[in-house]
């Protein structure tokens, strides 16, 4: 039994979104999903959802219209290239900043 | 308790681990260790030990085994030497980062090239900054009782334990010791329980990629990052100093043995000169004292048992009283000086008296240490005031050399 003096740190993590970290601010580009693509939310059944599946950063939800956590998503496009239906796009970061400096 | 046996060091090292129940022997074999993993390995085929033997093919294997069995809750050792150990030091770091609490006997052997199998202590000061904690055992019953305590402290502090003694002075001559009682150890060195033991029930990726900074996880704890960590493996070594004193009482409870974990003086009470070593060079040196001492010089030997953690405050203030200091030793950092020596100079810095220091290089790779040129050279250095500057007296004089 470890002495209740020692906090004995170690690394470890468990799966789920921003356990390795804020690995939203690696991100160069964003992934959107177009609705009208994508198979679940085009037909109202729980299919698919290879974008769950794969992402390694577990931020993409399982809900008939998938959404992602961008605090954690670090934009590697694994699901763009996973997507069966091509619903993904990689969209540049930058252009979403440039938006919002429009505003 | 036993009553007395006669065996060699080797065999006095496996009968601590088969008393400490260790229940994964990996190792594999390299001259002088060799004989501690062959008893432990008969002990186990004839039943005695209830262990599994894990024959590796390197001792960087050896060192993964035992992270392995330590990962999954089970009480592991190892042994080796030289090279052998030079082999493992990726695996050194891995096991102390991962705050594994494994225990290794290093047999104390001088390192190639050229390739020697004699001793010297610099396989174990080529590893001293990997994060072990490094004990010296002077003769047997040191090999058994630091070994049995090593478990103790390995597994309250999560930080593995490397326990050294003298390749052939200690590991190959026959010497008498005891050993306690399967029940007085089990007493005092509780079942293993590693506090990030594997469970399928708790899935988790262990040491991956660590960012630079803390960060919350799922559960929204807060969790260090890789200098967070880093610092308390330092921090919490720094403790053991503590830890390892305390398990020393706990021990000289059941065993009635013990009584000098950090420092082991010998007549240096009232010594002007005191000579300090580590490992069976200390208990050479009683003669030498005690030769002196007749002679009417007041000299004592204060024998290190612990290298790292360095107790550094408890050496300097050991040393306070004395005049001069006698640093011998069988290993050094190249191009500088003498390890311990180097150390004990800083840890002396900071304190009020700061005797003058020698250093003297023995024994690398087992060139002979006649107790007459110890009895020499420390006479030598006790009676001449030698005129040298600074520098000169800074450096390291190399005892036998035959160049
Ligand atoms: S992989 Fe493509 S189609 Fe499938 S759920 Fe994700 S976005 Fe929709
Ligand atoms: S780009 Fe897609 S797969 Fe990669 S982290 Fe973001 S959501 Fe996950």
């Amino acid at each position: 039994m470890p002495d209740p003096r020692f906090k004995i740190l170690t690394s470890a993590s468990t799966s789920g979104p921003g356990d390795a970290g804020r690995t939203g601010s690696w991100r160069v580009e964003r992934p959107v999903i177009d609705m009208d693509r994508c198979i679940p939310a085009k037909t109202g059944k729980h299919a698919c959802h290879l974008c769950w599946l794969y992402c390694p950063d577990n931020v993409v939800s399982k809900d008939l219209e998938p959404t992602i956590d961008l605090e954690y998503c670090k934009g590697c496009g694994i699901c763009a290239q996973e997507c069966p239906a091509q619903a993904i796009e990689m969209i540049p970061d930058a252009d979403f900043i440039k938006g919002a400096d429009r505003e | 308790m036993s009553d007395a046996i006669i065996e060699s060091g080797n065999v006095a090292a496996a009968m601590a681990v088969q008393l400490a129940r260790a229940e994964v022997i990996a190792a594999y074999p390299i001259t002088p260790q060799t004989p501690v993993t062959e008893k432990l390995s008969e002990l186990i085929t004839s039943g005695e030990m209830d262990a599994e033997y894990v024959a590796v093919e390197s001792e960087h294997s050896a060192m993964a085994v035992c992270i392995g069995a330590a990962s999954a809750g089970v009480r592991p050792f190892t042994a080796t030497s030289s090279n052998g150990l030079l082999y493992m030091s990726e695996q050194l770091h891995w096991a102390a980062g991962a705050r594994l609490p494994i225990v290794m006997c290093v047999v104390n052997r001088g390192i190639g090239a050229p390739w020697s199998v004699w001793n010297d202590h610099q396989d174990a000061i080529s590893q001293r900054d990997a994060g072990w904690i490094q004990i010296f055992a002077k003769d047997h019953q040191e090999i058994v009782d630091s070994t049995l305590k090593a478990f103790r402290l390995a597994e309250l502090t999560h930080i593995p334990v490397m326990v050294n003694y003298d390749g052939y002075y200690l590991s190959h001559t026959y010497m008498p010791f005891e050993t306690p009682e399967p029940e007085q150890v089990d007493a005092f060195l509780p079942t293993f329980e590693y506090k990030h033991a594997l469970n399928p029930e708790r899935p988790e990726s262990l040491n991956t990629v660590t960012l630079p900074d803390a960060r919350r996880d799922v559960k929204s704890i807060q969790r260090g990052g890789y200098m967070d960590l880093r610092h308390n493996l330092h921090e919490e070594m720094r403790l053991a100093i503590k830890v390892w004193q305390e398990i020393d009482q706990e021990f000289q409870k059941v065993c009635g043995r013990g009584g000098a974990p950090i420092i082991d003086p010998y007549r240096c009470d009232d010594a002007d000169f005191v000579v300090v070593a580590m490992g069976s060079l200390a208990n050479q040196f009683r003669d030498v004292v005690d030769r002196l001492r007749d002679d009417g010089l007041k000299v004592g030997v204060l024998a290190l048992q612990i290298y790292r953690p360095f107790p550094n405050s408890i050496i300097a203030e050991a040393l306070q009283s004395a005049k001069h200091v006698m640093v011998y030793e069988k290993g050094l950092s190249y191009g500088y000086q003498g390890a311990l020596y180097g150390d004990i100079k800083s840890a002396l810095y900071p304190y009020p008296s700061r005797p003058c220091l020698h250093n003297f290089i023995v024994g690398l790779g087992g060139r002979g240490i006649p107790t007459e040129s110890l009895f020499q050279t420390v006479k030598t250095a006790c009676v001449q005031d030698e005129q040298m500057s600074p520098a000169q007296a800074d450096e390291p004089r190399w005892i036998g050399l035959q160049l």
